[in-house]
């Protein structure tokens, strides 16, 4: 009993947060810098951030994530981070070459106002970022937001960086912003894009980058990333997808005043009709006609649902992670007459829970929802431990939940540090939506044969 | 057997409103202090660096911080320390440039350091350290001379102008606070005349009402621009002249206090009413 002083008593707290729901902006600015191709993240402040946020997402891929870093001593924070950063930059581009170096600050770097473009217009006045290379920001606070502030944060710089308007006439180009999702969702919705014949400019897009192959050869830059030339473009495409809104929104708003880029904000396709939703946007935006393959695709996973909707009904889920994930997950239980019953992320936005009542149909009153600050994995356990569920489903946390209270875990989020799977299977689309019932299924059924009695352990089930 | 002598070092701090005269004041009463043959050091806590210019001649000081970074942690207390006017020790904190970097941590960073160094141990025989911050306390670091047990005893300058008794009363809410933790105390306001009308009765009374005294008029007199022109304190620059004699007044004073209070702050209204029965009796 790991988290034995967990007690039932649910006790408005006013400071207090117990074992978060959430993580650092970094990490996520991190993140989604490495869907930049040959983009090195650097952290502007001390050494133990970046190895923070490295080391978490190392774990989650099982890939090295490079990442440099300002380290920021005594000194620095007092007389101002401006020579380590200008250092930086001098040797990351001497010794690294990156196209491009992804900046991103941290608590101590807000807090005493370094101003990153004042510091890299010096840099480019000393001459120490070679033709043809780059230096973005994003300003990514811990003590503001969550790891999604910081993958918005960063997103966003990409286009008030790079995108432009070049053309007169927009052209027929889709873009996405695919939101945090995994590398292998990326690769998904570009397929589905291709299968729709749809073109797009994808952005962030980690694809090949944190999923890349062993070859034998370690390649500092992996093959995968959106190049600058494609985020510069984004600029001229016909309209712009922003998939899961905590994420994406922020950046498809900066495209659309600066390049007149128009935009349609859509939950993460995620499950069954979030993923009907995302294929109609895209027909209607490609302006093409949705294909039979696709169709397939979607009646193999209505087949595999109504087959085991048995399985399914009446089952209680307790759901933690990030917003955009949380809603379309939501409603996908709520597709398979499921219940999800708690539903707990750390990441701020009173937006939040309007979201979830709308994807719901308002038609579960029993669901507990809550953002922000003590919207933690004790207030969840304690929810849990009041009236049980019978599946759990988020991030390697829960699984201190799942072993007290003998409760079935799907891992799904971030992070996922002790389990593989998540980055190469997707679950975004029909297919994501098959492998999320698979995983569901899975562990839904080998408890009832755990604890079925002789007399009913079934074998054909 | 010898006698062992164990001196008990007074750590104070001055705060007061920006441009009031703390470093003057402060400079020409530590003159006066060390002239009555007591060991002072001065621990200049302002970026700019000019606490003790009147003590040592001129700005010929390395701060803490400028140390700090060319010479990394392995400093001696000897590269941040320099003698001042009658064996006074000088010592300026420093900070970064206008408008970069974080003046406070630069504070907390430097005071730590001294402590790290030995600066205030007993072997050093001190009498008194002065504590100069510089104007309001904006922020935790310009509140460190004052937070766990460093200066126990806090005289504020001021005049009969509105707003240095508003930043006082201010200073003086920020000092409960620490009171409260910690063991340091108000011993007093300086008045630092600006000649407003009735400003040493309306000094009297504010001091009385925030529960404390007004340890010294400091009368406003030329003498002390000439001396600051010649880089010097007055009793360094014209020992007999009389404003010489109101700052060994003053020092004595404090050398003599023994009434260490927890102010209790104005509210605002009673403060402005204190200024207008004052200022309309003129």
């Amino acid at each position: 009993m790991l988290l034995r002083h967990t007690n039932t008593e649910v006790v408005e707290r006013e400071a207090l947060t117990i074992n978060p729901a959430k993580t650092c902006q970094p990490v996520g600015a991190m993140y989604a810098a490495l869907g930049i191709h040959g983009c090195l993240p650097h952290s502007h402040g001390s050494q133990g951030c970046c190895s923070y946020h490295r080391s978490t997402l190392t774990r989650h891929y099982k890939e090295p994530v490079m990442a440099s870093t300002s380290s920021f001593t005594e000194g620095a924070s007092v007389f101002g981070g401006q020579s380590n950063l200008l250092t930086a930059i001098e040797t990351i581009f001497t010794v690294y070459a990156p196209d491009i170096i992804a900046v991103h600050t941290t608590c101590l770097s807000e807090t005493i106002g370094d101003d990153i473009v004042q510091i890299t217009a010096k840099a480019t006045g000393k001459g120490l970022i070679p033709p043809g290379k780059y230096v973005i920001h994003a300003n990514t606070p811990s003590y503001v937001g969550s790891h999604v502030t910081g993958f918005a944060n960063m997103t966003k710089s990409m286009v008030t960086y790079f995108a432009q308007a070049v053309a007169e006439k927009k052209n027929k180009t889709v873009n996405i912003l695919p939101g945090w999702v995994e590398p292998a969702d990326m690769k998904e919705i570009r397929r589905l894009a291709g299968e729709m014949g749809v073109a797009i400019l994808m952005y962030p897009d980690t694809s090949g980058v944190l999923d890349a192959p062993q070859t034998g050869r370690h390649e500092f830059y992996p093959r995968g990333g959106a190049t600058v030339d494609q985020i510069r473009a984004s600029g001229d495409s016909r309209i712009t997808l922003a998939l899961g809104p905590t994420a994406s929104t922020s950046a498809a708003e900066a495209l659309d005043s600066r390049c007149k880029v128009p935009f349609q904000t859509l939950e993460l396709p995620i499950g069954l009709r979030a993923t009907d939703r995302f294929i109609n946007a895209l027909r209607k935006a490609g302006k093409v006609e949705v294909p039979a393959s696709i169709n397939d695709e979607r009646g193999r996973l209505v087949d595999m649902i109504s087959d085991m909707q048995q399985y399914f009904f009446g089952k209680r889920a307790a759901l933690w992670g990030d917003p955009d994930q949380l809603v379309s997950l939501a409603e996908f239980l709520h597709d398979l007459d499921m219940k999800p019953t708690y539903i707990v992320t750390g990441t701020p936005g009173r937006a939040f829970e309007e979201r979830i009542a709308t994807v719901l149909g308002g038609r579960l009153p029993e669901v507990k929802v809550r953002q922000g600050k003590q919207a933690d994995m004790f207030l969840l356990h304690q929810w849990i431990k009041n009236e049980k569920v019978d599946l759990l489903i988020g991030n390697s946390y829960g699984k201190y939940i799942a072993r007290d209270e003998d409760i079935p875990l799907v891992r799904h989020g971030f992070p996922i540090l002790d389990r593989v799977g998540h980055q190469y299977f997707p679950t975004v689309g029909y297919r994501g939506a098959m492998r999320l019932c698979e995983q569901i299924l899975n562990v839904l059924m080998d408890r009832q044969d755990r604890d079925s009695p002789e007399a009913s352990f079934e074998l054909v089930m | 057997m010898g006698v062992m002598t164990k001196t008990c070092t007074r750590k104070v701090a001055i705060y007061g409103k920006g441009g009031i005269g703390k470093s003057t004041t402060t400079q020409n009463t530590v003159a006066a202090l060390a002239e009555m043959g007591k060991k002072v050091m001065v621990v200049g806590c302002d970026p700019k660096a000019d606490s003790t210019r009147l003590l040592l001649g001129g700005l010929a000081q390395r701060t803490v911080l400028d140390t700090l970074r060319e010479e990394g942690e392995d400093v001696d207390l000897c590269d941040i320390r320099k003698p001042g006017f009658c064996n006074t020790l000088c010592v300026e904190s420093g900070g970064p440039e206008p408008g970069v970097g974080c003046a406070g941590r630069g504070i907390i960073t430097s005071i730590n350091m001294l402590e790290q160094l030995g600066a205030y141990e007993e072997d050093e025989n001190l009498d008194y350290v002065f504590y100069d911050v510089l104007g309001d306390v904006v922020c935790g670091g310009f509140a460190m001379p004052i937070r766990d047990g460093k200066a126990q005893e806090i005289y504020i300058v001021c005049s009969g102008e509105m707003m240095a008794m508003y930043a006082a009363n201010n200073i003086c809410k920020g000092i409960v606070k620490f009171a409260e933790a910690g063991g340091v105390r108000l011993g007093g306001l300086i008045c630092n005349s600006r000649k407003v009308d009735n400003e040493k009765e309306m000094i009297a009374e504010f001091a009385k009402r925030l529960g404390t005294q007004m340890i010294h008029f400091v009368p406003r007199d030329n003498d002390v621009q000439r001396a600051e022109i010649n880089k010097k304190t007055v009793i360094d620059w014209n020992p007999q002249c009389a404003q010489a004699d109101e700052y060994r007044t003053l020092a004595t004073n404090i050398d003599s206090n023994e009434r260490f209070v927890i102010p209790q702050p104005m509210a605002i209204e009673d403060l402005e009413k204190l200024l207008l029965d004052y200022g309309l009796l003129a």
